[in-house]
């Protein structure tokens, strides 16, 4: 007997430091999965980028030097210089700042309102439900770059503007995946139970529906970045987002698209810029859904 | 909740037909909303929208008439009405540029956008699907990592930045493709149809032909690039499951040769998936077309509500933005209907 005592008390404390919760599950799964780290590499590269930029880069978003126009990558300028003579390496950096700003607050924007409105559908359903629901399927019949246009049309051009329309533009998709979360967690017994304990709908709704509902909000939220970065982006290079001389890498491919014959390195690296950015979104949302989504683990 | 499939066999055509009658009446809401997202495009203009729209110079005068044009002065109902009665008789109002009804001239440019589209859903599916199969067939050979690796970046590639790079390395360096317009501007294609390719065929004019095809190449393979993209990925995963099915293992051991086994019976069971993306990514393309045909200077739909932004050209924006969506959520209900008729073990609800 007096041998099982200490064998049981082994077996808890064996248990409790192997034992998980989701996030922690989620993150030792993340953390293996090497693909969605150099995802996670190129973000926080990007990340420190944006926030070292106006200590890193070598001269400011608007130094010109007219006698240094054109010129092709060189030990001094490291990407070459626009048409402007303006350093591209030093605006890349500095664009950093504004993709991943329209980025980042852009969908933090639709996924607020998203989520208000998916809660609200699924919690309350009947009419209510109806009436969002169909907005949402009205916004998804046009393609997002085109919504996007049109928002944009109405407000005016500019990098605001163009934050605006593209969090205007995703806030269906958010909506549709939380409301779609809520009709099945609402279901579940501790909900019921909450209800029986009389609590109110707004505690239910705060404190039990919406935690449980941020996995997946998370991937699609990681994703969205990605295409948001790209919207931003094409906004900018047709001339309604970023104006001159935000160094936006969108418009900065716009303005390189005039000097294309005589200086294509002004089109190629903030090309390339935007699409490591987003691939390093991309591959990090693939890699949190694998994680956080249970369906997908094997 | 009846398959298909199984209706095929008990002919009860009927389910198909109520669920198409169905989506069609769920889809009267949202060509509402949709018509009704498009005229508030110029009520939502801050402040004045005719003063916007003429600009800051322009007379009282001529912002009245635009008023009055526009029937700005109304309340917004009746206006809405207005317009929707216009719209069903088939008036998408008039261009402000070229004073011409729209109705007339967006066809040439619908066209257009349709050959390009066309040319790039070919393109994306003939490589993209082929990519696929051969990656699944060669899992974790160098083919496989390679073609992921692109498909993974291809996916992640703004497309106007795919198009000046073609231009630029393409057009400019090697001068192998014209990297602007669908023709050569000084032999015209006569049109007939306005899909050139068919034009100049039935023209009979096959040295335009060969013109033709090579100014749809550089923005047929821009467009093409992200649908390929998905479906390379998409052609791959659903051929690795059904490649370690039960029947694929009994074709080899009976002796077939692997290609065979591929192409007829793998390939067969995994493409259901894949076309379902196919005719998504059709509707998606509408999207890229606006991009792509500023770039390449293609005088498509696209093109159309782009230049009419630079112009402030509000009816031609309106049932431009109009215009697309409309086939977009055609497409769109067509791919559901499609679904389920492909794939037995989809149901109708």
């Amino acid at each position: 007997m007096t041998q099982m005592v200490p064998n049981s008390t082994n077996e808890i404390m064996v248990k409790k430091d192997t034992s998980t919760g989701p996030w922690l599950d989620a993150w030792r799964s993340f953390r293996k999965n090497k693909v969605a780290l150099v995802g996670a590499g190129i973000v926080l590269f990007f990340l420190l980028l944006a926030i070292l930029g106006p200590f890193i880069a070598p001269q400011g978003i608007n130094d010109q030097s007219l006698k240094d126009r054109l010129l092709p990558p060189s030990s001094q300028y490291w990407f070459g210089t626009d048409d402007f003579g303006r350093d591209i390496f030093s605006r890349i950096i500095h664009g950093a700042r504004i993709s991943l700003w329209v980025g980042f607050s852009s969908v933090i924007g639709s996924v607020v309102v998203g989520s208000i409105l998916g809660i609200i559908a699924g919690y309350y359903g009947k009419w209510i439900d109806t009436i969002i629901s169909r907005i949402f399927d009205i916004m998804l019949a046009f393609p997002s770059i085109l919504l996007a246009i049109a928002v944009v049309s109405v407000l005016g051009p500019s990098l605001q503007n163009a934050l605006i329309a593209i969090a205007i533009i995703n806030i269906p998709n958010f909506g549709r995946l939380i409301r779609s979360k809520v009709l099945s967690i609402k279901e579940e017994e501790y909900i019921t139970s909450a209800k029986a304990i009389g609590m109110k709908d707004l505690r239910i709704l705060f404190s039990h529906i919406l935690p449980n509902s941020m996995a997946p909000v998370i991937v699609a939220g990681t994703l969205a970045i990605a295409s948001a970065i790209i919207e931003a982006a094409a906004l900018g290079f047709l001339g309604l987002g970023a104006q001159a001389p935000a160094p936006e890498w969108g418009k900065m491919l716009a303005d390189a698209r005039v000097v294309l014959r005589n200086a294509p390195w002004a089109m190629i690296f903030p090309g390339i810029a935007i699409m490591l950015t987003v691939l390093g979104f991309n591959l990090m949302g693939d890699g949190l859904r694998d994680a956080l989504d249970p369906r997908m683990k094997n | 909740m009846i398959s298909p499939f199984f209706i095929q066999f008990d002919g009860e055509v009927k389910t198909v037909i109520h669920y198409i009658g169905k989506r069609l009446l769920q889809l009267i809401p949202v060509l509402l909303g949709m018509t009704f997202v498009v005229f508030m495009i110029i009520r939502a203009i801050p402040g004045d929208p005719a003063q916007v729209i003429l600009g800051q110079l322009a007379s009282k005068e001529a912002i009245e008439a635009l008023r009055l044009k526009l029937g700005l002065d109304n309340p917004w109902y009746v206006q809405y009405f207005d317009y929707l009665a216009a719209l069903l008789k088939g008036d998408l109002g008039e261009s402000m540029r070229t004073v011409q009804p729209v109705s007339k001239e967006i066809w040439p440019y619908l066209a257009a956008t349709f050959e390009l589209a066309l040319f790039a859903i070919i393109i994306a599916v003939i490589i993209g699907v082929n990519a696929g199969i051969i990656s699944a067939w060669f899992q974790n050979s160098w083919f496989d990592y390679a073609a992921m690796i692109i498909a993974l970046i291809g996916v992640s590639m703004p497309i106007f930045w795919l198009g000046l790079m073609e231009q630029w390395f393409f057009g400019i360096e090697l001068q192998w493709f014209p990297t602007s317009g669908r023709e050569e501007v000084r032999n015209p294609v006569s049109a007939v149809t306005n899909l050139y390719v068919i034009d100049t065929i039935l023209n009979g004019r096959f040295d335009q032909l060969g013109q033709v095809l090579k100014h749809l190449v550089l923005p047929g393979i821009a467009l093409a690039t992200i649908p390929m993209a998905i479906i390379a990925r998409m052609t791959r995963s659903s051929m690795l499951e059904v490649m370690r099915a039960d029947y694929v293992r009994t074709a080899r051991a009976k002796g077939q040769k692997m290609f065979w086994v591929v192409y007829k019976h793998a390939l067969k069971n995994a493409i259901i998936p894949v076309l379902t993306v196919i005719g998504l990514q059709t509707g998606m393309l509408l999207g890229g077309a606006i991009l792509t045909e500023t770039i390449f200077s293609w005088p498509g739909i696209g093109r159309y509500i782009y230049e009419a932004i630079q112009f402030r050209d509000y009816p031609v924006i309106q049932s431009g933005i109009l215009i697309v969506a409309f086939i977009f959520v055609m497409i769109n209900l067509i791919v559901d209907i499609l679904y389920g008729l492909i794939d037995p073990r989809i149901k109708y609800d």
